[in-house]
């Protein structure tokens, strides 16, 4: 079975969800929609407090080349457009919209009916991309009409459509590859149209057996239909099988160069729950409203993936869940190895989010740091081919050049090394803090 | 509730893995060879190691409390690991007075005096060791007898015995090879049941405390090295098998050569780390003065340690 070439650990995956089918969360009171949820400069907003909006309407439009337009996900008044504190408890400039029933833009078609069929030309498709303000939804939040043009003299010819959800217990895009499978594909087919590619692979992890199998079958029926090849390649259970550079190098077997970019050797990578919002913003006209969040914990009630409109409180969807357990110590946006811990649970779900991990005692605090015994294991897990162990002394001493000569860039900041310490350093920490100023020196000395 | 939430970077789980686990394994992979060793020299084995044991967790207890002035390190398990291995490379009958040295310079010349586990370039039992065999050779070198043969390792015999004219034949005809796998032979008490030794390692090998590269690599090269010599010069040299199953081939190979500190940061480098040991440790066997030499050959290999991190393998090249 397929898989990348280095390092790699195997967390154990507590997918608590992944037999729970979707459920459609209850509208909010208040919705708060960040005019910065994506990559790249924030939208400008486009409606004054005490405007009436409805569903689908445009409220902020991309503030330059890299940067997404944002949709009112709620219908109802706007009460205000000032900072906002989000998870993070940093205050950003947000929409907030009071919700007054649940009227749509009349352009978009929300019946069940699957549209296969698309006359689009290439530049079309991406535009209706752009217009629809789709980001990668995995949770990088790269504004994807940007992923999907090409800079001039690169040609993408592999498409790799990224199903692997190695995150410990998220499952949501587990659950839209088994029930939005159809959606996916055509999806897929739409993005592999745009960027005119030949060969589209779809990689997902081998403890979803029943997505594989899902997915091969709804190829299969719709072979016909598809204007190329799409593969499914089952993947080795191995974290971080679904960074970008080690799914590109486990199904085609290339290397991103150090700094480069899939394009650099042909690949587009896209998520599973991007493909399904492109399919509903080219075929339904649909923009990116709403997405599916993974609720989930040990201690959840009741773990559920919940379709969520954007801007919904963070805490409506524990609520949902069953309630915030009197213990909690932590809660997460995203899955445990690479996900951010908020501060604010009233911060609103974004197009990033893919899951809330609510933490328990046991779980929440690191255990003391002792010294390092030097066992190389850092080194071992490693997928980049790292040696974390000396980044971080080095870190520590502040010697950037010889930061920089270990290339502390490429680190993917997937947490392998400091998940594996049995000494418990908190390796990452201190590379994330030394790359921060290695890229800081190596920009200064590209615009000398 | 909101306001007590912890805030902390990813990752946010951790293996179960720490270091005192890891060193519990350790332990557990050294029981065999120690019921071995009792079996075989009798309940003195036990007595050498509580003494090795206690003095090494005591004499690292008392350094970092009252010179180093840390928190207590002995928790972990380290100070335990070393006394068992020192013990493993006395023989039975050494006085215990001598036991309580070589502890001392085991942890406080071979380990603290670097600030402790992970920072100390030697392997401490081995630096232990060394010193008691330098300082103290006679009783470092009278093992008991075992099962009516002489209180000689095999080791020692042989190389005496082609010193003094016999043929390799001669020395093979003395040695059931059986014996050698069991451990029913002479020499420092933990390393003579090779074959529990062996199980030791596989039970390291299962729990990932360590990976196959370096006891390969050690075993791999002294098997390849004495093979050649072998095969040139039967008469002359001991065959491969010989070599493994005597000595401190074992012991090194897979309890020694790999731990953490003093042995290289990849696995690569562990290749490299291991095959100077195993050609080290032939080169000695064979030519030098000592009948074995997988101590020596440790301990200059831990020296290059530092040197070997500094290769860089895989994409880190640039």
């Amino acid at each position: 079975m397929k898989t990348f070439p280095r390092g790699g650990i195997h967390p154990p995956s507590n997918k608590l969800s992944a037999g729970e089918p979707i459920k459609v969360l209850p509208l909010p009171a208040s919705a708060v929609i960040p005019l910065s949820q994506h990559l790249g400069a924030p939208a400008v907003a486009q409606v004054a407090k005490g405007d009436k909006v409805v569903v689908g309407q445009l409220i902020a439009s991309a503030g330059g080349f890299v940067s997404a337009n944002v949709h009112s996900p709620v219908s109802g008044t706007v009460t205000a457009v000032e900072p906002v504190a989000n998870g993070s408890g940093v205050k950003v400039m947000s929409v907030v919209i009071a919700v007054e029933g649940d009227e749509w833009l009349p352009t978009i078609d929300r019946s069940p009916n699957l549209v296969t069929d698309c006359r689009l030309e290439p530049s079309e498709i991406v535009a209706k991309i752009a217009e629809a303000g789709i980001v990668g939804m995995g949770g990088a939040t790269f504004p994807t009409q940007v992923k999907l043009s090409p800079p001039p003299g690169k040609k993408a010819e592999v498409l790799i459509i990224n199903g692997v959800e190695c995150e410990p217990y998220l499952t949501s895009d587990h659950r839209i590859m088994l029930e939005h499978t159809s959606q996916v594909i055509v999806g897929v087919g739409l993005i592999a149209r745009a960027l005119g590619v030949e060969k589209t692979y779809i990689g997902v992890e081998n403890n979803k057996p029943d997505a594989i199998e899902q997915l091969r079958k709804v190829v299969a029926e719709m072979v016909r239909a598809l204007p190329h090849h799409i593969e499914v390649v089952p993947l080795k259970v191995r974290y971080p099988q679904g960074g970008e550079k080690q799914l590109i190098a486990a199904i085609t077997g290339r290397a991103v160069p150090s700094m480069g970019l899939p394009i650099d050797v042909g690949c587009v990578v896209q998520n599973v729950g991007t493909a399904l919002a492109v399919y509903e913003a080219v075929q339904k006209n649909k923009p990116l409203i709403e997405r599916v969040v993974t609720l989930t914990g040990k201690d959840i009630p009741a773990p559920s993936n919940f379709l969520t409109r954007i801007g919904t409180p963070v805490s409506d969807l524990i609520k949902a869940a069953g309630g915030l357990p009197v213990d909690t110590q932590k809660v997460i946006g995203g899955g445990p190895m690479m996900g951010r811990a908020m501060s604010n649970i009233d911060a609103p779900v974004t197009k990033g989010t893919s899951g809330i991990l609510v933490v328990g005692p046991k779980e929440a605090s690191r255990c003391a740091e002792t010294a390092c015994i030097k066992c190389g294991k850092c080194v071992t897990v490693c997928p980049m081919a790292l040696e974390p162990y000396l980044l971080s002394r080095l870190t520590q001493k502040q010697l950037w050049s010889e930061a920089e000569a270990g290339a502390i860039f490429d680190c993917i900041e997937c947490g392998s090394c400091a998940y594996t310490c049995p000494a418990r350093v908190p390796l990452l920490d201190w590379i994330r803090l030394g790359k921060t100023e290695v890229n800081k020196i190596i920009r200064t000395r590209l615009s000398c | 509730m909101a306001n007590k939430l912890i805030i902390s970077q990813s990752p946010h789980v951790f293996t179960p893995r720490g270091t005192t686990s890891i060193m519990g394994d350790v332990l557990i992979a050294l029981l065999p060879a120690l019921a071995v060793s009792v079996w075989v020299f009798g309940w003195q084995v036990l007595a050498v190691t509580v003494v090795s044991v206690a003095c090494c967790v005591v004499f690292e207890w008392l350094i970092q409390r009252y010179l180093i002035k840390g928190p207590a390190t002995i928790g972990n398990l380290s100070a335990v690991v070393t006394g068992v291995l020192l013990a493993f490379n006395l023989p039975s009958s050494i006085p215990l007075w001598l036991v309580i040295l070589g502890s001392f310079v085991a942890i406080a010349i071979g380990k603290m005096t670097f600030g402790g586990l992970g920072k100390n370039p030697f392997n401490p039992a081995l630096v232990g060791r060394v010193f008691l065999l330098i300082a103290y050779p006679v009783q470092m070198t009278s093992f008991p007898p075992v099962d009516g043969m002489t209180g000689a390792t095999p080791l020692a015999l042989a190389k005496e015995a082609l010193k003094g004219g016999c043929s390799v034949s001669d020395v093979m005809a003395q040695l059931n090879m059986n014996d050698l796998l069991l451990g029913l032979k002479s020499g420092s008490f933990g390393e003579v049941a090779a074959l529990a030794l062996i199980l030791g390692g596989l039970y390291l090998l299962a729990r990932k405390v360590i990976t196959w590269h370096i006891p390969v690599a050690v075993l791999g090269t002294m098997a390849a090295f004495s093979a050649i010599l072998w095969f040139v010069a039967p008469d002359t040299y001991l065959s491969p098998a010989v070599h493994l199953l005597t000595g401190g081939a074992m012991l090194g190979a897979i309890f020694m050569a790999t731990d953490y500190s003093t042995s290289p940061m990849s696995r690569r480098g562990g290749l490299i780390f291991g095959a100077g040991i195993g050609l080290i440790t032939i080169i000695i066997r064979v030519w030098g003065a000592y009948p074995e030499g997988m101590s020596f050959a440790i301990l200059i290999m831990n020296a290059l340690v530092p040197l070997i991190n500094r290769i860089k393998f895989g994409r880190a090249t640039r």
